[in-house]
């Protein structure tokens, strides 16, 4: 039995939560001691849609269980993980392969994503059925990293999977046209000598998706949305009815292209760090619904592929720990939204949208999957982290919001700022 | 001033103090010891991933006139991805004691990462990165127009028409910034296809018609390098077409005014981006410009090296 | 700070004129005399000798330039420094008794330096050096051929040449 004592939920109480056997016993004051958590909030714990944990094929820059690791670290009680390993995850071996190592690490639940295609060729579908009924119960569906630029394929891959009864998740990219791209197009880019990658090829692929899944009646995810533009597409297409989610990063809500000036690889991310205009639409986004989670897009890369020249550097952001910071900026310190509006970006939806039923809520009888926040502990962030990389473009930040304890399954998988097995 | 890696890193007075260094530093060039012994001592070290013989041995002359020792580190392009990292290059260099490095690389930035990211500790000059930056080129052309135009110490009153691949051109955008920064009005002239709307953020004016910047009388007309590879990326349909819409040839070459500059960076595709008759014109500054790149790297080389105790 | 004058305009003058007479007193008179100044006021002091030289001996062909020597320095502190024009008179220096001018004579290092420059445009016959003030304190083995004044001083002091073209007045001042 465990007891959390003084918590405060999203909506404003102040509680007890008793935890038995893995679940969440009781909502409610209790006369009981139990673990001081006065000052905390409590959310259910972490959800995220989009994380690379680089496991088969990577791991000099990751693994499931050092990911594992900073994602309790950020409050994560649940991880899926992308497709683009080596072997790519396009058949049930890998994805079984995945989700035994995430239970090996045992910090969290690591649900693995399937390719939607064969080796992200974009060419033939991979083994969706095979994967959808495999161990790993694979429902979320994507070949980020790539696009999926034939729309054909795409179209075929929505019907599919909409029978399978998951989601496909959009890599927005048009090839032909970022071919070599660097960074976002515009001013910025010509001066420093650098290959755009034009927020057109980002939108067009976002609404043609949308019309291919209205005609499917088919749900679809777009990953990591990064423009205006983009989030104009979005809401559109949710006017005219048409199940399409959206998720933008923590980075994407914060960073901005100018960045780039220094050439130093850290800010190199796909889609690319945008405009403040982008940024400001994005965060309206998140705050109205538009938006509707943050996915971490966690891509760790070890040093050599960032300690070099910007052409030659690799894609990609580490994120996991400081999302919930950059989510309490947005919403709570901004003044613009609520605890309540937190937990959906963070938890509720990304369980919702990721078929993750029991995750994602707080409520008695649920798994006990809780996040405690210190809310009013600030830190400056730092490069390193629990990740085996560095590539964090917010080193040197100072944010407030503070994971203090994650509890996985009613038992503590990070305590008062250490990673913990029991 | 520690590393020159672009002109954004030159404020008006820096940038007049170098065209007027270089101005006296090329009187060393026809003495008889044709040295000083400002950089007794020193090391520079020309790390050229590309090649570019002329711009290699105008550095090596330039180092050597100051009395430094010259090495010469020229790998092919494909070391930059197969070969040994920026990183450990630059570390080995220094570990052999290099004061300075001279880098010309394939990739916007890499002078830039060279020079902040600290694996050494000597100065670093850009001779040219991927498509960003040449501030020593931008530098000699600058000094070979208030040369030519005698402006007294700066560019005020004059305009430049620079024509060509503007979109992939490094001499583009370092001459755009200096010759701004120095009071010039810049016009950039080329296909669509090759000059975005975005360069007006740099301070230029833009035109898609040779003739109609003609017509605007400008001081000097620069023409830049075409690379003839261009045709594969769709930017235009062939070079005959581009030959007769862009180069300096013919009835354009007509249109220019007595006193006219006409300047190239060089290597010239004769009869490509520039007819024979207007190369061999004796408007073209062409070697003057040459002569003011030795003087020009002699000053900018004293300048990041000398002052080092 | 208490500022003490040494020299006047009047001194100034004198000691110019007795320079000059010097100079043709010891190369026996006018022939291949060439008056370098060292900048900044080296350039100044050199236009006065070159007008007391033209006074004193008409047969005196005037000779006269400028060398700049921020290239030779050894005192590392070079960059900072613009370099200034070197005039050579288009006669060279080939054969010749170059005379060098300079202000104050101190170290001994901006005279050092100037000869490097000299032996890297020509060959002189003979070199000398014309100073206004001597104030002792030499770090290496250089000696005035002519100077205006000898004036010993401490090393805290600092001795302030001015000259009418370049600080609108003619004095010579230690300054605390």
């Amino acid at each position: 039995m465990r007891l959390l004592k003084g918590v405060r939920l999203a909506s404003g109480e102040v509680t007890d939560i008793t935890i038995e056997a893995g679940k969440i016993a009781r909502i409610g004051k209790s006369k009981e001691s139990g673990l001081d958590c006065s000052g905390l909030i409590a959310l259910p714990g972490f959800v995220d849609l989009h994380t690379h944990l680089r496991q088969p094929g990577f791991e000099a820059s990751e693994t499931v269980l050092s990911g594992s690791r900073s994602g309790v670290a950020g409050g994560y009680t649940a991880l899926f993980a992308m497709a683009n390993s080596d072997p790519v995850a396009d058949n049930a071996s890998v994805v079984e392969q995945v989700m035994t190592l995430g239970q090996e690490a045992g910090l969290l639940e690591v649900r693995p994503i399937g390719a939607v295609t064969k080796g992200l060729g974009g060419e033939e579908l991979s083994a969706l059925g095979l994967m959808a009924s495999s161990a790993a119960k694979v429902r979320v569906f994507s070949d980020d990293g790539h696009c999926v630029h034939d729309p054909l394929v795409m179209l075929r891959a929505l019907t599919y999977v909409k029978g399978l009864g998951g989601v496909v998740a959009q890599h927005a990219q048009e090839p032909r046209l970022t071919e070599g791209s660097q960074m976002n197009a515009g001013a910025l880019s010509t001066e420093l000598g650098l290959k755009g990658w034009p927020a057109v090829a980002e939108e067009s692929i976002i609404a043609r998706d949308a019309l291919l899944a209205e005609q499917v009646g088919a749900r679809l995810h777009i990953c990591h949305l990064t423009t205006a533009g983009a989030v104009d597409v979005v809401r559109w297409a949710k006017a005219r009815g048409i199940q399409i989610t959206a998720e933008v990063t923590p980075h994407h809500l914060m960073l901005t292209e100018d960045l780039v000036r220094t050439y130093d690889p850290v800010f190199k991310v796909n889609p690319p760090l945008r405009t403040r205009e982008d940024t400001l639409a994005l965060r309206e986004a998140l705050i109205d619904g538009t938006i509707d989670i943050i996915g971490t897009d966690h891509a760790p890369h070890s040093s050599e592929k960032k300690d070099c020249e910007w052409d030659q550097a690799a894609f990609g952001m580490v994120g996991l720990e400081h999302a919930a910071s950059v989510a309490q900026e947005v919403l709570i310190e901004s003044g613009a939204s609520d605890w309540e509006r937190f937990t959906e970006v963070l938890s509720s939806k990304p369980a919702q949208i990721g078929s993750l039923g029991d995750q994602g809520s707080l409520k008695e009888g649920q798994e006990a999957n809780i996040t405690l926040v210190d809310p009013a502990a600030s830190r400056e962030i730092q490069a390193e982290t629990l990740s085996l990389s560095r590539n964090n473009p917010f080193a040197g930040l100072t944010l407030k919001g503070q994971v203090v304890h994650t509890l996985f399954r009613g038992k503590f998988s990070f305590r008062d700022g250490k990673v913990k097995n029991a | 001033m520690k590393h020159l890696t672009s002109i954004r890193e030159l404020d008006r007075a820096s940038a007049v103090s170098i065209l007027d260094n270089a101005d006296e530093l090329a009187g060393v060039n026809s003495r008889e010891v044709k040295k000083l012994p400002a950089l007794r001592g020193k090391t520079v070290v020309n790390l050229f991933y590309e090649n570019s013989t002329r711009t290699r041995i105008s550095f090596e002359i330039a180092a050597k006139r100051l009395s430094a020792d010259v090495i010469n580190f020229s790998l092919a392009t494909s070391s930059v991805s197969k070969g040994e990292s920026l990183k450990d290059t630059a570390q080995t260099l220094e570990a052999l004691g290099a004061d300075a490095i001279v880098i010309r690389h394939p990739m916007s930035g890499a002078a830039h990462t060279l020079a902040t990211k600290g694996w050494i500790s000597g100065s670093v000059v850009n001779a040219g990165d991927g498509s960003h930056e040449h501030p020593t080129q931008a530098l000699l052309d600058a000094l070979t127009i208030r040369q030519l135009k005698n402006s007294g110490s700066d560019l005020k009153g004059l305009s430049v028409l620079i024509v060509g691949d503007i979109q992939h051109s490094r001499v583009a955008r370092s001459n755009c910034l200096l010759l701004t920064l120095l009071g010039a009005k810049v016009t950039l002239a080329g296909p669509e296809t090759l000059l975005p709307q975005t360069f007006r953020e740099m301070g230029c004016e833009i035109s898609h018609s040779f003739e109609e910047a003609l017509e605007t009388k400008p001081d000097v007309v620069m023409m830049l390098r075409v690379q003839r590879e261009r045709m594969q990326g769709s930017f235009f349909p062939s070079e005959r077409e581009y030959a007769a819409k862009w180069s300096l040839a013919g009835e354009r070459l007509k249109m220019l005014g007595k006193e006219t500059a006409i300047l190239h960076p060089g290597p010239i595709n004769r009869g490509f981006e520039i007819s024979s008759a207007a190369a061999d014109d004796p408007r073209s500054a062409v070697l003057a410009q040459v002569k003011n790149g030795l003087s020009v790297r002699m000053a900018v080389l004293y300048k990041l090296m000398a002052g080092e105790g | 700070m208490p500022v003490r004058t040494v020299l006047d305009s009047s001194d100034i003058t004198r000691a110019v004129k007795r320079i000059s007479h010097e100079i043709l007193e010891s190369n026996s008179g006018p022939m291949d005399l060439v008056i370098l100044g060292i900048p900044t006021r080296g350039i100044e002091l050199a236009e006065r000798i070159d007008a007391a030289l033209a006074e004193i001996d008409p047969a005196y062909r005037s000779s006269l330039g400028v060398l700049d020597i921020t290239m030779y320095r050894d005192d590392g502190l070079n960059a900072e420094r613009d370099i200034k024009p070197t005039q050579i008179p288009t006669s060279g220096i080939n054969d010749k008794v170059v005379v060098l001018v300079d202000d104050v004579l101190y170290s001994g290092r901006t005279v050092r330096a100037a000869l490097d420059a000299l032996l890297d445009i020509g060959r002189p016959r003979q070199v000398k050096l014309a100073v206004l003030v001597d104030r002792g304190h030499r770090e290496l083995p250089i000696r005035p051929d002519f100077v205006g004044k000898n004036l010993p001083t401490s090393a805290d002091e600092r001795v302030n040449v001015m000259l009418s073209r370049t600080d609108g007045e003619d004095q010579v001042v230690i300054e605390q």
